[in-house]
């Protein structure tokens, strides 16, 4: 299988072709080591950091904007995001409070990314 | 009339840094004035990731961003008024604001600092054809709406414009549950960063169609669809090249402006091409003791820099105040860009005054691969830096040494070469 995709690790965005033939994985179009290890991740296992917003309930805001904490699997994400986008919290939200726990399964928890204060 | 020692206009990014430095650099008297119901900016609505990374070696959410800074503004004390609108500021300094409790108040200041930002370029400013119908947004305006007050603006989407906040909506909407059918840009190239362009359009699947642009929109009420037409060289439309997107949403990002009304009431000099103040090299306009930092001096890609560049800001400001508000002496080295560099911030360098490193940033007008970014003093190279790649989108830097300038230097010019 062979992969054409952009290289984001620094400004220069290298045109990287990934192939990928059974175990091995090789790299070609990079400038340095840091390319050749984005392409292997993001054509065997890519990541993510999702973030949205959850509502609220008594806030002085109606929304309270959240993040996985760490990444997830790149296919997950929008599975974690129907999940987002079903939960509703009650005010007061403080920055770091976990909103959902092991949200799709994916063992991250999604957090409040700012402090909402009860009215 | 009360009297402050700094007054510093707008409570984002830029006016937080700022205030936070002025305190650390001995200024207590210091007042911050934001118009908006809460402090930090725009990063209140900057709901994505992808921030910090230079500041605090991690990658934080907007909002994250924010909360650092005015928890570090309230353990300070630092005083600022909310929902406070300044209407005017004078050359000698007056702050006027108004407030729902206490009216019109005019503040006397010894040093300001402007830290208003910017604005976006409105669909008024871009002569698109069409009735006003409903559905169409500038981008951050579609995020204001989603990511604080909750609305959801629309189902089916085209972007005009690939500009930062148009990526991130494009992916906003997306994981809400709207489909984004293309992103049009009337450059060949993006005017936004990489890392968006693959994680917000190519992990969805999202077309960025370059020199392409909107030529209809159609629908009365509400939009109804979109023509895109290529454009060519000239980024005039082909005819013939007409393509028909049904949508109900159009959102634009096709440009941020630094917001200076404020600063021409002050009688500050602004530069043509920024949009900005005209700047020292301590971010000094050309009325002395009133400083600018920020978007409103000139459009950051990085809350990082802002920050930095706020922190000089405020720093400056509190010497002006501490060596008792006199003007800087002796005249200014003044920098151009050239040959593929469009601006520089500041314009000019006072040596009397200046540290022994300063920082200069700017601009580059297209996309250059293995290049070099070279700095002349009168003529002669003083610094060259090789680039294998820059482009519009990313803002460049480059640090110069106060001893490397001889005193009677009389023009700094920065050059692409190739």
């Amino acid at each position: 299988m062979k992969h054409e995709l952009t290289c984001i690790r620094c400004p220069i965005g290298c045109q990287l072709t990934v192939e990928v033939e059974g175990e091995a994985v090789t790299v070609t179009g990079n400038s340095c080591p840091r390319g050749a290890e984005y392409g292997k991740k993001e054509v065997t296992a890519p990541t993510r950091t999702v973030t949205g917003s959850v509502r609220v309930t008594g806030g002085e805001l109606p929304l309270a904007s959240v993040k996985t904490a760490t990444d997830v699997p790149k296919e997950k994400v929008m599975d974690v995001m129907a999940e987002i986008r079903k939960c509703r919290v009650t005010a007061p939200v403080k920055i770091g409070d976990v909103v959902i726990a092991d949200v799709a399964g994916t063992g991250a928890d999604v957090v409040a990314t700012r402090t909402i204060k009860a009215i | 009339m009360k009297q402050y020692n700094i007054v510093i206009i707008g409570g984002g990014p830029a006016g937080l840094a700022a205030a936070l430095s002025a305190k650390e650099h001995g200024i207590d008297d210091i007042l911050i004035l934001e118009r908006d119901e809460r402090l930090g900016g725009i990063l209140n609505q900057c709901i994505h990731n992808g921030f910090g990374l230079h500041t605090f070696k991690e990658e934080l959410t907007g909002p994250e961003y924010a909360e650092r800074y005015i928890d570090k503004v309230l353990a300070a004390g630092i005083p600022y008024k909310l929902n406070a609108t300044v209407a005017d500021i004078s050359p000698d300094k007056e702050v006027l604001y108004v407030t729902a409790e206490e009216g019109a108040v005019t503040v006397k200041a010894d040093a300001v600092i402007l830290a208003m930002g910017c604005r976006e370029r409105p669909r008024g400013a871009l002569g698109l054809p069409g009735f006003r119908q409903a559905g169409v947004y500038t981008a951050g305006t579609a995020q204001r709406l989603m990511n604080i007050e909750g609305y959801m603006v629309g189902k089916e989407a085209v972007i005009l414009g690939s500009g930062d906040i148009g990526l991130i909506m494009a992916r906003r909407m997306t994981l809400a549950g709207a489909t984004v059918k293309a992103v049009a840009e009337l450059m060949p190239y993006s005017g936004g960063l990489k890392r968006n362009i693959v994680q917000c359009l190519d992990d969805f699947g999202i077309p960025l169609l370059l020199s392409h642009t909107v030529t209809r929109i159609h629908g009365k009420e509400r939009v109804t669809g979109v023509t895109l037409s290529q454009v060519g060289a000239d980024r005039k439309p082909i005819p013939g090249t007409e393509e028909f997107y049904p949508c109900d949403t159009l959102l634009l990002s096709c440009g941020l402006l630094p917001e200076n009304e404020l600063s021409k009431t002050a009688g500050v000099k602004l530069d043509p091409v920024t949009g900005g103040a005209e700047v020292t090299d301590t971010l000094e306009t050309s009325v002395p003791g009133i400083f600018s930092c920020g978007n409103v001096l000139h459009v950051h890609d990085l809350v990082d820099n802002v920050s930095k560049e706020a922190a000089l800001a405020g720093q400056k400001a509190a010497e002006y105040v501490q060596n008792g508000c006199k003007a800087a002496e002796g005249a200014g080295i003044r920098l151009r860009g050239e040959s593929g560099v469009r601006y520089t911030v500041p314009q000019s360098i006072v040596l009397a005054q200046a540290d022994e490193k300063i920082v200069v940033r700017m601009r580059v007008g297209d996309v250059f691969r293995d290049k070099a970014l070279v700095v002349y003093a009168d003529g002669k190279e003083l610094k060259r830096q090789k680039k294998r790649i820059m482009a519009p989108g990313e803002m460049e830097e480059v640090t110069l040494l106060r001893e490397s300038l001889a005193p009677d230097t009389k023009e700094i010019v920065l050059r692409v070469e190739g």
